[in-house]
C-alpha cells in the first residue's frame, strides 16, 4: 500500500528510528528498567500518545497488521486518531480483532483477549517513573533505581492502609518486574496487572514527553507490591455487561440519565463483541 | 440502543478539521493574510515563534501563524513538528557576536560606552496610548535614521574580562562537540550548553515570570544589565569537504548579557558572575529572562544554596518547553473514564461500612 506523500514509511527517519530501536533492545534486555531516547516532536501533542507512536513507528513493518485502543476500545476518537495516522504514514493493515494483530497499541487497557507468543503490545506512557509522585527530581529517582531502594513505595502503600484501610491506588499501581527494577505499568486499572505476568507478548513502554522507554520481555515476571496481610486484589462488579454478559471483563459505568440510572459493559469492545457474536448477551432492546 | 458516550469516529475528526479551517479563513469578504503580510507587519510573532521554534525561517514561521490562527504555541509546535524531520547537515560555526551589524546597543552598567548606545526600535520609551490613527489606514511611516554603523563593536563586558573581574567563560574546544537537545537524551545534571539551549527553546512566557521571581527575592542574583544588543550576524559553516568556510546565513539575533552579583573566597578574588541570554530574532523581553534564569541555574556551580525554583535545572528543564507542556496539560482532555471507573470503585470500595473493627 501506498504512504503519504513526502514522509518515510512510519514518519520517522530511519535514523531515527534506528536510534529509538537501540533504546528497545536496551530495555528488553533490563527488564523494568527506563532508557532515555531522543524523543521527536510528533505531528500529534506530547501527551497524547506521542511515546508509543515513536515506538510503534520504530518497530512497525510493511507485513504488520496494526491495532489501537484507547480505554480498551478501538473506536475512541483518539484511537481512531492514531490508527489514521499509522495508516495515512505506512498504509499498514489495520484491525480490531485482537488476535489477527501482530502489533497493539494501547491506552489505559490490556486486551482482555489473552495475548500470544509473537505479539507486540506498546503502551503509551505519560509518568514513566513510578517513584515521581514521592520524589519529583530525576536525579534522586535514579539513584533509587541504581541501590533498589524502593522502601519509600512501601511506606506510601501502608500509609493507605492505615488511612483508608485498602491500598487506595487504582490504577498505575506500581509493579516489581524480574524481581528488580519498580516499574509504572502506565495508567491501566490495577485489573490488568496480573496480565503483565509471564505474558507470551513482548510489552514496550513509550513515553514521549519525558522520553523514556522501558519493556517487559515475554514470559517476564511481574508482581503488583503487596504485603503478606494485605494482598494484591483487583476489584470485582457485582454487575454483568449489559450487551455480552460477561462478568469476568472489566466493566465501564455508563450513566443514562441524570436520576442517577447507570449500566455496566465492557470497555473492551473487540472482547464484547466477540462474546455477543459467540452467543452470550443478557442484552434486551429497551 | 440507549448508549451515547465520547465515542468519536474518522468522521467526526475530519469534520472537527474542516470547521477548524474554515473558521480560521474567517469571512471571507475579507481579505486573506498573506505570508508576506505577516512576515512585514507581525514581525514580532514572527521572531517568537522562530526562537521558540527552534528554526530560523521567517516564510515558514508565518506559515504557522497563519495556519495556527494567531495561536502562538500552536505555529511554534508546528514549526517544531516540521523542524524535527530535517537533517543535520553541519553545524555552524559559532556566530560571532562583536560582528553584529548593530540596530540597538544599550548598557546600563556604563553611562559612556565605547561604540555608543543605539535605542534602535524600540517600545522602551513610548507612551503606551492607543494610536486610534491606525485604525484608518496609516500614512507610511518615515524614520529618522542615523547611518546604520558597519563597524565591530566589541562587547563592553569584555572590558571587564580583561581586568579579570568578571568571571571568565569556558569555550568549548573545537574537539568538542555541543550537546543537541534535540537529538540527545535530556539528563541531569545537565551541562551548560544542554541547559541554554533548553532556555533558548523555552516558553517565553514562563521564562519570564521566573526571572522575576529572582528579582523578587526567589534565588536573587543582583542582575545588572551588562549589555543588550540586537542586529544581523553571519552564520557560517565550514564544510570538510571543501575546505573553506562558506557564509549560509544573515540571521537576526538579540543578545543579553547580564553582569551579576560577585562572588569571592579565599582562593579566589571577588568576581561578578554572568548570565547570558541569546534568541533568535528581535525578542528583548526573552533574552534577558533567559539570562536571569541562566544565571539562577548556575547556583550549584557556584557553590549556593538552591532554594528556589529558578535555580532548580531540572525544575526548570523540565517544564519550561511549551510544545511539552501544552500536550500534557492538555491531554486531560481524552478520555480517562477507565481510570476514572477504578477509582470510583476505590472510592465506593473505601466508604463501604467496615465489617469488623
Amino acid at each position: 500500500m501506498s504512504n503519504e506523500t513526502g514522509y518515510n514509511f512510519g514518519y520517522l527517519d530511519e535514523q531515527t528510528k534506528r536510534s529509538i530501536r537501540r533504546a528497545i533492545l536496551k530495555a528488553i534486555a533490563i527488564p523494568g528498567h527506563q532508557i532515555p531516547f531522543s524523543s521527536r516532536e510528533m505531528p500529534m501533542s506530547y501527551g497524547w500518545g506521542t511515546g508509543g507512536i515513536q515506538v510503534t513507528a520504530s518497530v512497525i513493518g510493511q507485513n504488520d497488521v496494526l491495532k489501537v485502543i484507547d480505554q480498551g476500545a478501538d473506536d475512541t476518537s483518539n484511537a481512531v486518531n492514531i490508527r489514521r495516522f499509522f495508516r495515512k504514514v505506512c498504509g499498514v493493515a489495520t484491525t480490531e480483532k485482537t488476535a489477527q494483530a501482530t502489533l497493539i497499541q494501547t491506552r489505559h487497557r490490556i486486551p482482555e483477549t489473552p495475548l500470544k507468543a509473537g505479539q507486540t503490545i506498546v503502551y503509551q506512557v505519560p509518568i514513566p517513573e513510578p517513584l515521581q509522585w514521592l520524589q519529583p527530581s530525576t536525579r534522586e529517582t535514579k539513584k533509587m533505581h541504581a541501590l533498589e531502594d524502593y522502601g519509600a513505595m512501601y511506606v506510601k502503600l501502608y500509609e493507605d492502609i492505615t488511612k483508608y484501610g485498602h491500598i487506595a491506588t487504582s490504577y498505575d499501581y506500581p509493579v516489581m518486574v524480574h524481581d528488580r527494577y519498580l516499574m509504572s505499568p502506565s495508567p491501566i486499572p490495577r485489573f490488568d496487572n496480573p496480565k503483565m505476568n509471564m505474558n507470551p507478548a513482548l510489552q514496550l513502554f513509550g513515553a514521549g514527553r519525558e522520553k523514556r522507554i522501558y519493556a517487559v520481555p515475554p514470559y517476564t515476571k511481574v508482581e503488583s507490591l503487596d504485603f503478606a496481610d494485605y494482598p494484591f486484589t483487583v476489584e470485582r462488579w457485582d454487575k454483568a455487561c449489559e450487551f455480552c454478559g460477561s462478568r469476568t471483563s472489566y466493566l465501564d459505568e455508563v450513566v443514562l440519565d441524570d436520576a442517577g440510572k447507570r449500566m455496566w459493559i465492557c470497555s473492551d469492545t473487540d472482547y464484547c463483541r466477540e462474546s455477543q457474536e459467540a452467543g452470550n448477551g443478557t442484552f434486551v432492546e429497551n | 440502543m440507549p448508549y451515547v458516550a465520547v465515542k468519536g469516529g474518522e468522521k467526526a475528526i475530519e469534520n472537527a478539521e474542516a470547521l477548524l479551517k474554515s473558521q480560521r479563513r474567517g469571512d471571507d469578504n475579507i481579505a486573506e493574510l498573506s505570508l508576506e503580510q505577516i512576515e512585514q507587519q507581525l514581525a514580532l510573532s514572527v521572531d517568537r515563534v522562530m526562537a521558540e521554534g527552534s528554526l530560523y525561517d521567517r516564510k515558514l514561521a508565518a506559515l504557522a501563524i497563519k495556519q495556527s490562527w494567531g495561536d502562538l504555541v500552536e505555529a511554534i509546535f508546528l514549526l517544531r513538528a516540521y523542524r524535527t524531520t530535517l537533517p543535520r547537515l553541519y553545524y555552524s560555526n559559532p556566530i560571532d557576536t562583536n560582528q553584529m551589524q548593530i540596530r540597538r546597543r544599550i548598557s546600563a552598567i556604563f553611562k559612556d560606552i565605547p561604540g555608543g548606545q543605539y535605542l534602535g526600535p524600540t517600545y522602551d520609551y513610548i507612551h503606551r496610548l492607543l494610536d486610534f490613527k491606525l485604525i484608518a489606514e496609516s500614512e507610511t511611516p518615515i524614520p529618522s535614521t542615523a547611518p546604520a554603523n558597519h563597524e565591530s563593536i566589541p562587547r563592553i563586558v569584555d572590558t571587564l574580562d580583561k581586568e579579570g573581574l568578571i568571571q571568565t567563560e569556558i569555550s568549548a574546544t573545537p574537539e568538542q562537540t555541543p550537546f543537541d537537545l534535540t537529538r540527545q537524551p535530556r539528563k541531569f545534571p545537565a551541562s551548560r550548553d544542554a541547559r541554554l539551549q533548553n532556555l533558548a527553546r523555552a516558553d517565553e512566557g514562563f521564562l519570564l515570570s521566573l526571572a522575576y521571581s529572582t528579582q523578587r527575592g526567589y534565588g536573587k542574583n543582583h542582575p545588572f544589565a551588562g549589555e543588550i544588543r540586537m542586529g544581523e550576524v553571519e552564520v557560517v559553516i565550514f564544510p570538510e569537504e571543501l575546505g573553506f568556510e562558506v557564509a549560509i546565513a544573515d540571521i537576526t539575533i538579540t543578545e543579553v548579557q547580564m553582569v551579576n552579583q560577585f562572588q569571592g573566597n579565599q582562593d579566589q578574588p571577588a568576581q561578578f558572575t554572568r548570565g547570558y541570554g541569546l534568541t533568535f530574532g528581535y525578542n528583548e523581553r526573552k533574552a534577558m529572562s533567559m539570562a536571569l534564569v541562566d544565571r539562577a541555574m548556575r547556583a550549584e556551580e557556584l557553590t549556593e544554596t538552591v532554594t528556589s525554583p529558578a535555580q532548580n535545572i531540572e525544575f526548570v528543564m523540565s517544564h519550561s518547553d511549551n510544545v511539552e507542556a501544552q500536550g500534557f496539560v492538555q491531554h486531560l482532555k481524552l478520555p480517562h473514564y477507565i481510570d476514572f471507573q477504578a477509582e470510583l470503585n476505590m472510592i465506593r470500595q473505601i466508604r463501604q461500612p467496615k465489617n469488623h473493627v
